[in-house]
């Protein structure tokens, strides 16, 4: 099986890879197109800003090619949300796999921000939360969130109820860090790998 | 719900993890990425390094434990000591720590959390403050401290969080040097203060000595963390039990047995 994790300029990826290693999973990391599309399956990490993010996808063409994609694709964090409509962040204009659009955490609500710490998921309805405990926590780190909407696979609670994972299709999504959030993390990795192409 | 985090902090020489009462008396608790793995495994909810190498040597040991410890644990851990530069941030990100925390340089030169915002986003830049109520010339005050706690700076603590964080600072590790040590508590009050004051989360370190020391510090003092060392290296307090005492009180805290 051929792993693809996409390279583009969304900060640092390391620890995707170290957990990637732990489960014994070998990968690329590449931005190159034919090997993007010949992948059994394809990561989409995240850890940036959206707007920045965004241009270098378009730059690139990655922003063409990544909705076109037929293999299971997972995006993480500011990876979905790349993957949603919009994102408030700078007012940007994302690839829109998934018809959501992501908001800012009010700052007026009391809550700080960003959400940072271990926060419980609840309702799911993906393979990739096979084998994970009701309720299992993930490790979240972000300001701007996509409310629950008909894609949502698992809701957390910030603020609002937004949408901790989303599905359509071939397109698997995760707000939270499944590298850093423990066993629990670390299965819906393994899940995802061991979709079915 | 977003839950209290607990974080061992471990402070590294040479790739082993040290801890001394008052930062001085140091006393060796072990090899540095399985004393990790082992906190992670009892549900510790992220980790601290804290390198108090000084030499040249010393800092690239410590990078090659960093990489160490992002291949063994899976859960998030935050990296500090001595970090003044952004290529300094840039190589322990790259070995695979999740944040920085920056303490004297943050001192020396404020535009720095600017320029670490910018490059590597808020989330990964923690600010460490050492603060010590003292008297100074308006009577006494918390003044923040650098060089391990000893040297006072022109600083007053509750207006630094404050530009610290304006700043771009993504988190604050507040350490109150009157307690650390002392195993007596937590600086509740001003901990509270710089937590109300601000919209970033407070990590509160220094004086843990109970179990009823954290509930204080997540209630009264306001923090969205609470971070040890000693006593946990010791054993003296174990992590599960501390999350189930917490947990029992009713606070929110991620179990995991």
């Amino acid at each position: 099986m051929k792993t693809v994790i996409i390279k583009y300029n969304a900060g640092n990826v390391q620890s995707v890879m170290y957990a990637l290693d732990r489960l014994g999973a070998g990968y690329l990391y590449t931005d190159d197109v034919a090997e993007i599309t010949s992948a059994d399956k394809v990561i989409f990490p995240g850890v940036g800003e959206a707007s920045t993010t965004m241009s270098y996808l378009r730059k690139t063409g990655l922003d063409k090619i990544i909705p076109e994609l037929k293999q299971p694709v997972f995006g993480t964090c500011v990876g979905m949300q790349l993957m949603c409509r919009h994102s408030e962040e700078n007012n940007t204009d994302c690839m829109g796999i998934f018809d959501v659009d992501v908001k800012r955490f009010p700052a007026d609500s009391g809550m700080k921000v960003p959400h940072m710490g271990w926060n419980n998921i609840i309702d799911y309805k993906t393979p990739l939360t096979d084998n994970i405990p009701q309720s299992a926590f993930m490790y979240f780190v972000h300001s701007y969130a996509a409310p629950v909407c008909e894609y949502t696979v698992a809701t957390c609670d910030y603020a609002f109820p937004f949408s901790a994972m989303l599905h359509r299709d071939n397109f698997y999504a995760a707000q939270f860090h499944c590298e850093i959030s423990g066993d629990a993390g670390q299965q819906i990795i393994e899940n995802f790998l061991n979709l079915k192409s | 719900m977003l839950t209290k985090r607990i974080i061992p902090c471990l402070d590294v020489k040479d790739g082993r993890t040290v801890k001394g009462v008052n930062f001085v008396n140091l006393r060796d608790a072990g090899d540095a990425v399985e004393l990790g793995a082992l906190y992670a495994a009892q549900g510790a909810d992220e980790l601290v390094y804290l390198d108090i190498t000084a030499t040249i040597d010393g800092r690239s040991t410590f990078i090659e434990l960093v990489k160490r410890v992002a291949q063994t644990i899976n859960i998030p851990f935050t990296v500090g000591g001595g970090i003044s530069s952004v290529a300094d941030v840039s190589a322990l990100l790259h070995a695979g720590a999740d944040k920085v925390s920056i303490n004297s340089a943050a001192v020396r030169n404020p535009d720095l959390i600017n320029e670490l915002a910018l490059e590597f986003g808020s989330q990964c830049i923690v600010v460490a403050i050492d603060t010590r109520y003292i008297d100074t010339e308006h009577g006494k005050e918390h003044i923040v401290h650098t060089h391990g706690g000893r040297k006072p700076t022109k600083l007053r603590t509750i207006p630094w969080a404050k530009e610290v964080e304006d700043r771009g600072a993504g988190e604050l590790l507040l350490t109150s040097m009157d307690t650390d040590g002392t195993k007596n508590g937590f600086a509740l009050e001003l901990t509270a203060t710089i937590s109300d004051n601000g919209n970033i989360p407070v990590i509160a370190s220094g004086g843990a000595g109970s179990m009823s020391h954290f509930y204080d510090v997540f209630t009264t003092g306001k923090a969205d963390a609470g971070l040890a060392a000693s006593i946990f290296h010791f054993r003296e307090i174990d992590i599960p039990d501390l999350k189930d005492y917490l947990s029992d009180k009713q606070l929110p805290i991620r179990l995991t047995r």
